[in-house]
């Protein structure tokens, strides 16, 4: 094993390593029925996100067709197949912010940053991601980005915003 | 089981306990209509048209209920044909129609849609709700074109592919409005470990999915003045082609389908049965090789398994590598007949391979498949040029204006339009096992087969797997090593059994020849034939197909003259090199994920 393990990458020991706590959850759901979702949750907090290789690997480990696994994964909209980024960008549709210009932020995002909704530039830096109410109504429209609330956002503010998480 | 007493519109049934209002219906011609609902594969309630009005213990049920889930209680009385019921019924209908394109008119499956049907059945007269439309690609791969914009969700392929097949390529991803019927990450389905045996295609209720159409370049070729066209149909494709026509399952309509073809204006019309009994010959010898071998010290992998089903042969090379070694070496029959077309038969006609345009007809989606495969050709000219499902031929005579009932009978042409009814059995499971048998049994023996009526009676039914022992006694003095060694046959069709059988294999278990077909009862309910199979169509076209066997009068390959012939004149004897030139092949190692090749 320790000689295979010397050619390896750091990013490829990790991998490994991931790999292996999640054949542990397997095993410690093995035999019990209707535990997809939980494996499949438990793989996205090792993993960040569940990527084929990550869903292929659920699916032989627990007798299912990887189309099975994708099924489900791709039902809920919790369950994510791409990586996690440096920042995550929410931005707050719930109705006060969405009232106040919430959807001409999301515009203005998926324009500076060249992605859609749900997906990370090439960088891996910035991810958009659309939330339900953050409980800030007052400073509507908001946008969080990891766990710094923004408040009262214009469209014109959001590069101003990105710079200071680009130097970080 | 016990019985229960209902009413249903009033009138009082006796029904066996346990069943579904549906079910109770339909036994007694009374009719819900249905969409999703696919007998014993695909029932949940999915679609609501099935939806009538329950009362139990005189208290009637407040929501309308789906009759393919409710089970049948003493005392219920079910109204089917309320205002209410109807009124409901069209409005499920209608929403699902909101979100279909209406471009009926130049659909393929016009006048063939369930959806369609169902429309005029609940008289939907004019596209009340107008939603939003599915704007997905149609994906087209060598075997099948999927335009998922006119899929309406029913999961009847899903259930197919999974519960019946067991293959689990196709399922619903996404949600809500978006859900799409699809493989992983919305790969293409050609990319995937699906074996092509177009199950969910037979079960598909509207244009969604289909085979990919050949009629144009075989149309094409036709009208080609360069071109010489043969055409070459699969013993299953006889039994069915009437129905399309609306002729009865199993009717048997070989001599109508041989004009049509001819009315078609293909050059010349052969039978497959012709390659089915070359196979026999082929494989037949190869398993006593590997069985002689075996017995007397030498190196021999068995047990020895079928390779006339593509699916099957793809299923194995995604699942099973490790036994592609088992694999009979034969190529399957229409690809040897092809081989032989472009090898043999070209120089009788004295005609450059390349000149001459085979189609064959099949009762099967893989086989597209298998044609393209890179090995099935001659020096560079495939053995086969096209293949037409028995839908797209019945498709072909339709639009050719030919009316196939009223058609009078012809004869395929010789040399390869002559063949046994060992050939013919080709097409149902158990039957290249028996045909096999009735061969192999003789040579070695010099007696025939003993059983009745030539049939070896447990490999014939539909259980999912057969077996059968064999025991060779009094044996010719150049099969000695075979002398008191008994042979055990297992018989499968579909993926399920075949894996299960596949484990057995891995396991130990001494069988020695094993017959597999892709799809679950064999060829005769193929992927590629006429949709609406039940389990009595099955019957029928079976019953159809050993008609015709027991109707001949040489019904061992090895008694087929045209055979002979061709091994004096051209092949020289079976297994020999210049069968192994031309009609044997090899295999690829996929792995599930295609992480072989």
């Amino acid at each position: 094993m320790s000689d295979v393990v010397k050619n390896l990458t750091a990013e490829e020991v990790e991998k490994q390593a991931n790999f292996e706590k999640l054949a542990n959850v397997i095993d410690l759901y093995s035999g019990k029925e209707g535990c997809l979702i939980q494996v499949l949750h438990a793989a996205q907090e090792i993993f960040g996100y569940l990527p084929y290789e990550v869903q292929k690997f659920v699916a032989d480990n627990m007798g299912f067709s990887v189309s099975y696994v994708s099924s489900v994964s791709s039902f809920y909209s919790f369950f994510s197949t791409t990586p996690k980024t440096k920042h995550d960008v929410k931005v707050c549709l719930g109705t006060a912010c969405y009232v106040r210009g919430g959807s001409a932020l999301i515009e203005k995002l998926q324009e500076l940053l060249g992605i859609g909704v749900g997906e990370a530039t090439a960088d891996n830096l910035f991810s958009i991601h659309v939330t339900r109410c953050v409980g800030a109504c007052g400073l509507a429209p908001v946008v969080v980005v990891d766990d710094d609330v923004h408040k009262q956002v214009k469209p014109g503010d959001l590069a101003g915003i990105l710079d200071q998480y680009r130097g970080e | 089981m016990s019985k229960v007493n209902i009413t249903i519109n009033g009138k009082p049934y006796e029904a066996e306990a346990g069943k579904t209002i549906l079910e109770v219906a339909r036994e007694n011609n009374i009719y819900i209509p249905t969409l999703c609902y696919l007998e014993g594969v695909n029932q949940y309630g999915g679609c609501r048209l099935c939806m009538v009005e329950v009362e139990t213990n005189g208290r009637p049920m407040r929501n309308l209920q789906a009759a393919c889930m409710i089970k049948i209680s003493d005392g219920m009385s079910i109204k089917t044909n309320t205002e209410r019921v109807r009124k409901a019924r069209k409005v499920n209908l209608e929403l699902l129609l909101s979100c279909h394109p209406k471009d009926c008119l130049s659909c393929p499956r016009s006048l063939d849609c369930e959806l369609q049907t169902l429309s005029r059945r609940l008289n939907v007269t004019e596209p009340r709700f107008e939603g939003e439309m599915k704007d997905l690609p149609v994906e087209i791969s060598t075997v099948m074109t999927r335009d998922m914009s006119k899929c309406v969700n029913c999961r009847r392929c899903v259930a197919m592919c999974n519960k019946i097949q067991k293959i689990g390529v196709l399922n619903a991803q996404k949600r809500g409005f978006k859900t799409v019927i699809q493989p992983s990450f919305g790969m293409n389905i050609a990319d995937t470990d699906c074996t092509n045996c177009g199950q969910c295609i037979s079960v598909c209720p509207v244009g969604a999915l289909r085979e990919t159409d050949a009629i144009d370049p075989v149309v094409k070729a036709i009208e080609d003045p360069n071109k010489y066209t043969i055409v070459q149909v699969a013993p299953a494709v006889r039994v069915a082609i009437g129905e399309p026509f609306g002729m009865p399952s199993g009717s048997v309509a070989t001599g109508k389908m041989v004009t049509a073809l001819k009315a078609l204006n293909f050059d010349e019309v052969f039978d497959v049965n012709f390659g089915a009994d070359l196979t026999i010959m082929e494989e037949g010898t190869e398993f006593l090789q590997r069985a002689k071998a075996a017995l007397t010290g030498g190196e021999a992998v068995l047990p020895m398994m079928t390779s006339c089903s593509p699916g099957w042969i793809k299923f194995i090379e995604h699942r099973y590598p490790e036994l592609l070694p088992n694999l009979s070496s034969c190529k399957s029959p229409h690809m040897m007949q092809g081989a032989l077309v472009k090898t043999y038969y070209a120089e009788k006609l004295g005609k450059d391979p390349k000149d001459i345009y085979l189609v064959s007809v099949m009762p099967c989606t893989a086989k597209k498949f298998e044609i393209a495969r890179p090995e099935m050709n001659e020096n560079g000219v495939p053995d086969v040029d096209a293949v037409l499902t028995t839908r797209e031929l019945a498709n072909m005579i339709k639009q050719a204006g030919i009316d196939f009932v009223n058609l009078p009978d012809s004869e395929f042409d010789p040399p390869m339009g002559i063949s046994t009814g060992a050939a013919d059995i080709f097409g149902v499971t158990g039957g290249v096992m028996e045909a096999a048998l009735r061969t192999v049994y003789e040579l070695v023996t010099g007696r025939e087969l003993p059983c009745e009526n030539l049939h070896v009676a447990p490999l014939g039914d539909s259980t999912q797997i057969k077996t059968a022992s064999l025991t060779f006694e009094n044996v010719l003095p150049e099969y000695k090593f075979l002398e008191g060694f008994t042979a055990n046959v297992a018989v499968t069709s579909g993926f399920d059994g075949a894996a299960q059988v596949m484990e057995m294999v891995k396991a130990g278990k001494a069988f020695h020849f094993i017959e597999v077909m892709g799809c679950p009862g064999g060829c005769i309910v193929g992927g590629g034939q006429p949709r609406g199979v039940k389990a009595e169509k099955w019957a029928a076209r079976k019953a159809g197909i050993y008609a015709i066997d027991e109707g001949k009068q040489l019904r061992k390959s090895h008694e087929n003259p045209a055979i002979k012939a061709i091994y004096e004149e051209y092949l020289g004897q079976p297994c020999g090199h210049k069968s192994h030139e031309i009609l044997h092949t090899h295999y690829t190692a996929r792995g599930k994920y295609n992480e072989l090749i």
